[in-house]
């Protein structure tokens, strides 16, 4: 378990390094002055500027040197700095972090936990009316576009009718403190977590079915009935434990793409997170904030697969105890 | 009053299916600590038999007339409540696939525990005691470890002990035994066999045990029924069935097993110039474990085999499933690359070559496959499939599709299956195909491995027999794999022993057979099952001149 | 070919699909027909509601523009880019699978590395990085596309290629003297394609869906209507003109809808084993 865990780490170390070189070559293969590319083309520098940047980074030097200050830097959590906001890239992501945090860990409990539910009754009720309606709702979801789905639902939920608050973070002004901000801040997330959550609910109600099924069919359920086991007894304790392995599996794959969703769902609720962040930083050009968001995400995803690769060892004693 | 007994019942097969009742009219019963073999081939019936007693049959199939009677009650009539409680504590069952018959994210030891919570017997610390005496009993060694180990942890033939243990734990009037050894290797197999009849003779317990193999029959039953396409043709105490059967299907059956007689090879000359030369041959596995600090887990499947097949004689190599011996074959053909050794075929070394080179003698050495199912590409058509080779070597289109005919004549099978796909044939009719296949090239040497294994035990008399006539003709040179010593005996000039990659025993057949110098051999051959019918078959036609 | 449609007309939600996705290719080829003027061009006055004014079935946008034309114009953009984006990443995924899993030992190891990288990266940031730093144009957008959503491509025909490689059928054609790159193409995958055909039709159905968010972000070609872009626009008048966000949103659904339905009809037609058995 421990091999296996510090090999999944090294990995993600090596990862990491892969992304800020990859950061590093899309910089100089944007068309134009890498220069002008990390000031922010929309000339928010001048001349003299793009001169001193030039010296600063060294873009006189050899191209291994540049790289090598590059990665160093960013090793340092130097993100570069944002000319656009005059102010350093990581403050800027330290600042927002805490609220994407929020929202995705929330999308992603909310997801797993409602989809894994959905999908083991829609199994256990295969070809029943309720196994239709559970699986057409996740059909649905599952081509329904995000971004679309929030606003939709800020237009009804907050616009329409009313009953929650349809952007940002906390009521501006009102200045509660404790169990009331605690509050507060929660009623905003509901809306933002439940509509990023909706299409991974969709996917992990659908791979949970799947699964269900697919293992109901193996030969040591049949052992288990053979054995006298209630089928209740048999769906959660032999059928459910093992048709969690590819859904945990999934999970961690899926990671990426609720962390990447938040850029649309910040967007559309005014949340003021990363995504919103980087919204933000495309309309201004300002490259640097970009590819800053860019490595924090894949960082947040990276450790969102540390935790499935955790649970798959816990699930699964092949792994905890083979390495 | 039986125990149990079957009246009249039939089962009804979903529509579509390729016969309308899977089981027909099937009646018998049995006795307290009797045991019953249901005896088939694949098809006939006999495990939906079984399935339709425990009430498990597969979705879509339901019985259609008849009755079960368990201690005077109908199953049929049973609720699934009733079924439940019944199942496991009365009437319990074991399986053919021990690898896939746990739950693999559970321990032994709960898996067994559970029994007795289901059926609400014990309390908590008893069934812990209980669960390590039953896995004393069944012989898993080290229980107090065992029982927290999980299954990946167990070999085959552990796990199924661990299956029987937990069919064993509320002590059933019957155990229903679906080909439970039949996917072991023959010695495992032989100390189930015995463990299944000493816990029916302690127990008094009433077997119903389901197989293909009529050795395996000869050494367990009591009595026997013989099923074919879903019906009984032929009932009876395990000596008459067995010594004196009345039905042609049930004869023929018998008369298909291969038994342990070898034929007085042919002598070869020694000094005349092997056909293939192996020397010091050595294959080691390395498998990296997932995390980059995990030691590699090495395996040496082969080591240091040597010998020398001389031309028209056939070499057997047998041994367990882990012995090495297909590695060793997959060697010589060079799909695997050995790291040590040689391999000369007609005075050149393919051990090392590659590319061109190997390519170039590539053909002189062929293989005929196991699974008649996996070794035709389901997308070709046969024709596809016999001159693909042919083409590769240069031949042009037309000669190569003569060609192909003349061999598919040769296998006994009409050139007009050129143009059909391998899903339209059966078993031996495609493991026809494959040796057509393998003669293509017109090699020096053919490799086969487990080429019968597959196949049901009256496909696999007549494919040997196609074999044999084509060694005659065309003065094959052979390497026969096979785990089973019968079909090696009857088929091979000498014989190699392998056990964990070594070659522990050589020589010709019949004294390797006949006069066994190592002990592993000697298990081999005292595992093999039916010897008894065998000693009592010889004995039957001494007293019949 | 009879028994393929059989058994995929057995799902009724994939003839259903076929239907859907029928009707938004006719949409596609009829656009220049039906709309011969650009979809950017004003044609009356700005928020006109659906079903006021003849001509106008659908009204216009904050901009005046025929709201009808742009989603009729948007589907050429969504067909395009889903098909072309998916062939290009079956293409970088294909090799790469096939090549990782017949090979194995090192070419595996460093091909799987690879696209275990490109698959940790948030692929949806990973596009937006690409798009924001080449200016957007339907080219790159349909490359940053492809480019985010080869890596499952190459992970399912591995899987699959592992699990042909050792089939006997391949081993005979190793021992008949063909090459190892025939083997591939011929033997390995012909047998590959049904899940590989299945998850093809997903993947347009995810490429639309990432196209459409890409738009919506205003990293769309701003030369090219799409429904994306529609969205995006009408976001700010949310409050007073809802149906201009409603609209083009509801034909993403039913396409990328379509698109999952027929992929679950093919799944049942194509790998009878995990047939469903639901109707």
């Amino acid at each position: 378990m421990f091999g296996f865990i510090a090999a999944r780490l090294v990995t993600a170390v090596f990862i990491l390094l892969g992304i800020v070189v990859l950061n590093f070559i899309l910089i100089h293969a944007a068309p134009g002055d890498p220069a002008a590319v990390m000031a922010g083309e929309a000339g928010a520098a001048d001349e003299k500027f793009l001169a001193d940047l030039r010296t600063q980074f060294g873009l006189d030097q050899p191209f291994t040197v540049q790289l090598w200050n590059y990665v160093s830097g960013v090793i340092q959590l130097d993100l570069g700095f944002s000319y656009r906001q005059q102010m350093p890239v990581a403050q800027l992501i330290w600042d927002r972090l805490p609220a994407t945090l929020l929202l995705t860990s929330t999308a992603f409990v909310i997801s797993i936990v409602i989809g894994v539910i959905a999908g083991v009754l829609a199994a256990q009720m295969q070809g029943t009316w309720w196994d239709t309606v559970i699986s057409t709702v996740a059909l649905l979801f599952y081509a329904t576009p995000l971004f679309w789905v929030a606003l939709m639902a800020s237009l009804v939920f907050s616009v329409f009718l009313g009953w929650l608050p349809g952007f940002g973070y906390e009521t501006i002004g009102a200045n509660y403190t404790g169990l009331a901000r605690v509050l507060d801040i929660g009623t905003h997330l509901i809306l933002p977590a439940s509509t990023l959550g909706l299409f991974f609910t969709a996917i992990y109600m659908r791979m949970t079915r799947a699964s269900m099924l697919e293992v109901s069919r193996l030969d040591f359920v049949k052992t288990a009935r053979a054995k006298g086991l209630r089928s209740s007894v048999i769906q959660r304790r032999h059928i459910l434990r093992n048709a969690l392995l590819p859904v945990i599996t999934l999970a961690g794959l899926q990671a990426g793409q609720i962390v990447g969703g938040a850029v649309l769902t910040e967007t559309v609720f005014a949340w003021p997170g990363i995504g919103r962040l980087m919204f933000e930083a495309i309309n201004q050009r300002d490259y640097n904030v970009i590819l800053g968001v860019f490595f924090i995400s894949a960082a947040m995803v990276l450790l969102f697969n540390l935790i499935t690769d955790l649970l798959y060892g816990v699930v699964d004693p092949r792994i905890r105890l083979t390495s | 009053m039986s125990l149990l007994s079957f009246e009249n019942l039939s089962i009804a097969l979903p529509t579509g299916a390729d016969r309308p009742l899977a089981v027909e009219n099937v009646s018998f019963t049995l006795d307290a600590g009797e045991i019953l073999c249901i005896v088939g081939e694949s098809g006939s019936g006999k495990s939906m038999s079984a399935n339709a007693l425990m009430g498990l049959l597969p979705e879509g199939v339901t019985p259609a007339s008849g009755r079960i009677l368990f201690e005077d009650r109908n199953l049929l009539d049973l609720s699934e409540r009733e079924m439940m409680s019944l199942r496991g504590r009365e009437i319990s069952m074991i399986f053919q696939e021990p690898l896939s018959a746990l739950n693999p994210l559970m321990r032994i030891g709960d898996q067994i525990v559970e029994v007795f919570e289901t059926h609400g017997r014990l309390t908590p610390p008893e069934r812990r005691k209980r669960a390590l005496e039953l896995m004393h009993e069944v012989g898993l060694p080290d229980p107090d470890a065992t029982i927290r180990a999980y299954p990946f942890q167990l070999s085959g033939g552990q796990r199924q002990r661990v299956v029987i243990a937990m069919a064993l734990a509320l002590e059933p009037k019957v155990l229903v035994a679906d080909e439970p050894t039949t996917a072991l290797d023959v010695t495992t197999q032989a100390q189930i066999l015995a463990l299944i009849d000493t816990l029916r003779r302690e127990r008094g317990m009433a077997v119903l045990f389901i197989t293909h193999d009529f050795s395996v029959v000869a050494d367990i039953a009591d009595r026997v029924i013989v099923m074919q396409s879903g019906e009984v043709v032929e009932a009876g105490t395990a000596d008459k069935v067995l010594l004196d059967p009345t039905h042609a299907y049930t004869r023929a059956l018998l008369d298909a097993i291969p038994r342990l007689s070898f034929h007085d090879s042919v002598p070869h000359d020694d000094e005349a110039a092997p056909i293939l030369r192996v020397q010091d041959l050595s294959m080691t596995f390395r498998t990296r474990t997932s995390g980059i600090f995990a030691k590699p887990r090495v395996v040496k499947a082969v080591q240091n085999a040597s010998f020398q097949l001389q031309k028209g004689e056939t070499i057997g190599i047998v041994g367990e499933s882990g012995s090495g011996k297909s590695t060793l074959g997959r060697c010589l053909v060079r799909l695997l690359t050995p790291q040590n050794g040689t391999v000369e075929i007609g005075g050149k070394d393919i051990a090392k070559i590659n590319g061109d080179a190997l390519h170039q003698h590539r053909r002189r050495i062929q293989m005929i496959f196991q699974d008649p199912y996996s070794s035709l590409n389901p997308r070709a058509r046969i024709g596809t499939i016999l001159t693909e080779g042919l083409i590769a070597y240069g031949s042009d289109k037309k000669a190569a599709r003569t060609r192909a005919q003349e061999l598919l004549t040769l296998v006994g099978l009409d050139p007009s299956a050129m143009t059909r796909f391998p899903h339209e044939f059966s078993g031996g009719q495609r493991q026809r195909v494959g040796i057509a296949r393998a003669l293509a090239l017109d090699p020096e040497v053919i490799i086969a491995d487990e080429a019968v294994s597959a196949l049901d035990v009256s496909i696999q008399a007549q494919v040997l027999d196609l074999l044999a006539e084509l060694k005659e003709r065309l003065d094959l040179s052979m390497i026969f794999i096979t785990h089973d010593l019968r079909v090696a005996a009857q088929v091979c000039d000498r014989i190699i022993v392998m056990q964990r990659g070594e070659m522990v025993e050589f020589g010709p057949c019949a004294q390797v057979l006949g006069d066994p110098q190592t002990a592993y051999t000697r298990s081999l051959l005292d595992a093999i099952p039916g010897k008894a019918h065998e000693r009592a078959l010889a004995a039957q036609r001494e007293a019949t001149p | 070919m009879r028994g393929f449609w059989r058994r995929y007309s057995r799902n009724r939600g994939a003839v259903i699909g076929l239907f859907i996705l029928l009707a938004v290719i006719i949409c596609a080829a009829a656009a220049p027909f039906l709309f011969p003027r650009s979809p950017w061009s004003m044609v009356q006055r700005p928020f006109l509601p659906p079903f006021t004014v003849d001509g106008l079935m659908l009204g216009t946008d904050a901009l005046g523009r025929d709201v009808l034309s742009g989603l009729f114009h948007g589907a050429r953009v969504s067909l395009l880019v889903g098909l072309v984006s998916t062939v290009v990443a079956l293409s970088i995924g294909i090799p790469i699978g096939a090549l990782a899993g017949y090979y194995g030992g090192l070419v595996d190891d460093g091909l799987m590395r690879f696209t275990e990288f490109f698959q940790t990266i948030p692929s949806f940031a990973l596009a937006i990085v690409l798009l924001a730093i080449f200016q957007p144009s339907l080219g790159y957008i349909i490359l940053a596309i492809a480019i985010v959503s080869w890596p499952p491509v190459a992970r399912l025909v591995r899987g699959e290629v592992l699990s042909l490689r050792h089939r006997e059928f391949v081993e005979a054609a190793t021992l008949s003297g063909q090459s190892n790159l025939r083997i591939i193409i011929w033997q390995v995958l012909p047998n590959a394609l049904p899940p590989i055909i299945v998850l093809a039709s997903l993947m347009v159905a995810t490429a639309i869906l990432l196209e459409s968010s890409l738009s919506f972000l205003g990293l769309g070609d701003p030369n090219v209507m799409s429904w994306g872009y529609m969205i995006g626009a009408a976001r700010t008048v949310l409050r007073t003109a809802w149906w201009l966000s409603f609209i083009p949103g509801i034909a993403i659904v039913l396409t990328v809808l379509a698109l999952n339905l027929i992929g679950e009809g093919l799944n049942d037609a194509l790998n009878p084993r995990l047939r469903s058995r639901t109707p």
